[in-house]
């Protein structure tokens, strides 16, 4: 596990400084996960203590996003002064999107599901 | 307060061990109604942990920073987490491969409506340009989301208090979305729910099953590629128009 742990954060080292040297727009803990997964596939597959690790932490993923979410205490006032356009904008963006998404996906893949199987004469 | 209770009190709002403890409990709390009732989307615990930890903070005065300095042990720990998302990916690997195209389609697509439609409406709907533009990035993982925001000349720390709603807004509706659609297959659902909700929506996917975790860590991963990208280019043109 410690084994494991240290990988991971080793990663995510390499993903942090590669970001900051190239100025990349995105986290490093993603360019860490990008780079994992490269190493996986060159290595194929991940080993039985990095494999029980990452299932420990991701089992619980929902709990590392709670302090953040605490966070919104601080900004009940500016909440509360444009609480209207704010809520709506984002529950129904958020669910266009999803939709869009998984209708757009289905549609796509449906598609080459059916190609795959061949033209009927 | 007797000066005994008091002075356990001073001692326990110096030290990081009741912002952790308190976080693990409601967490624990949560969780285990999740599980009695049934992993129901209405349940997630996130929203049900931050609505217990939120109020008994204020009643006992304590402050987020002061809270914030225990729960960062819990906060630090998605930086290897979301390294960790690498090993369930490339057991999807087979799969995605297979959908590279479609994925990378959706991803354009899907990006543009999350940033887009949030704008849009909140422009109709009457809020201010600092409020749009610190909404624009709202599906995109937190620190990502912050550094796009600030460059539109939005508001940083809004941004992460909308990120996170809708996080878990996208982790409570998306399977009744799914159900109207009648969207069965996992990989998409799981690629969707990334795409528009991030680490929350993820975490959602994960309880439903490992396909479904995997395609939605893709997804967040390439939508804060994609929105980081596309977002600065797109939006002050859009902004001129509105």
């Amino acid at each position: 596990m410690i084994a494991a742990l240290t990988l991971l954060l080793l990663y995510q080292l390499v993903g942090e400084v590669l970001v900051r040297a190239l100025e990349l727009p995105i986290p490093g803990p993603v360019v860490g996960m990008a780079l994992l997964f490269l190493t996986l596939i060159v290595r194929s597959g991940p080993g039985a203590d990095l494999r029980t690790t990452a299932n420990g932490l991701l089992q619980h993923l929902s709990l590392l996003f709670v302090p953040a979410g605490v966070g919104v205490m601080l900004h009940f006032q500016r909440l509360a002064d444009e609480w209207l356009p704010l809520l709506a904008a984002l529950a129904l963006s958020t669910v266009l999107s999803i939709a869009v998404s998984a209708l757009a996906l289905h549609a796509l893949t449906r598609r080459r599901r059916e190609g795959d199987q061949g033209e009927q004469p | 307060m007797t000066p005994a209770l008091e002075e356990i009190w001073v001692y326990l709002a110096t030290t990081p061990l009741l912002g952790l403890t308190l976080t693990l409990a409601a967490y624990q709390g949560a969780w285990w109604l999740y599980q009695r009732g049934n992993q129901h989307p209405l349940l997630n615990p996130v929203m049900v942990a931050v609505a217990a930890l939120v109020p008994v903070l204020m009643l006992t005065g304590t402050h987020y920073n002061t809270y914030f300095d225990g729960a960062q042990f819990v906060h630090f720990l998605l930086g290897p987490a979301t390294v960790a998302l690498a090993i369930p990916l490339y057991a999807q690997w087979q799969r995605l491969r297979a959908m590279v195209l479609p994925l990378l389609a959706t991803l354009v697509l899907g990006s543009l409506t999350a940033a887009l439609s949030a704008v849009g409406i909140a422009a109709l709907l009457g809020a201010s340009r600092e409020s749009m533009m610190s909404l624009a990035p709202k599906s995109v993982t937190t620190p990502i989301a912050m550094g796009i925001a600030e460059g539109l000349g939005g508001l940083p720390s809004l941004t992460a208090v909308l990120v996170i709603a809708t996080g878990i807004f996208g982790a409570v509706t998306a399977r009744f979305v799914y159900q109207a659609l009648r969207i069965e297959d996992h990989a998409v659902r799981g690629f969707a729910i990334g795409l528009a909700s991030h680490g929350i929506g993820t975490a959602r996917a994960f309880q439903v099953s490992e396909q479904a975790g995997a395609f939605a860590a893709l997804a967040m991963g390439l939508n804060a590629l994609v929105t980081a990208l596309m977002l600065p280019w797109i939006l002050p043109w859009l902004a001129a128009w509105l």
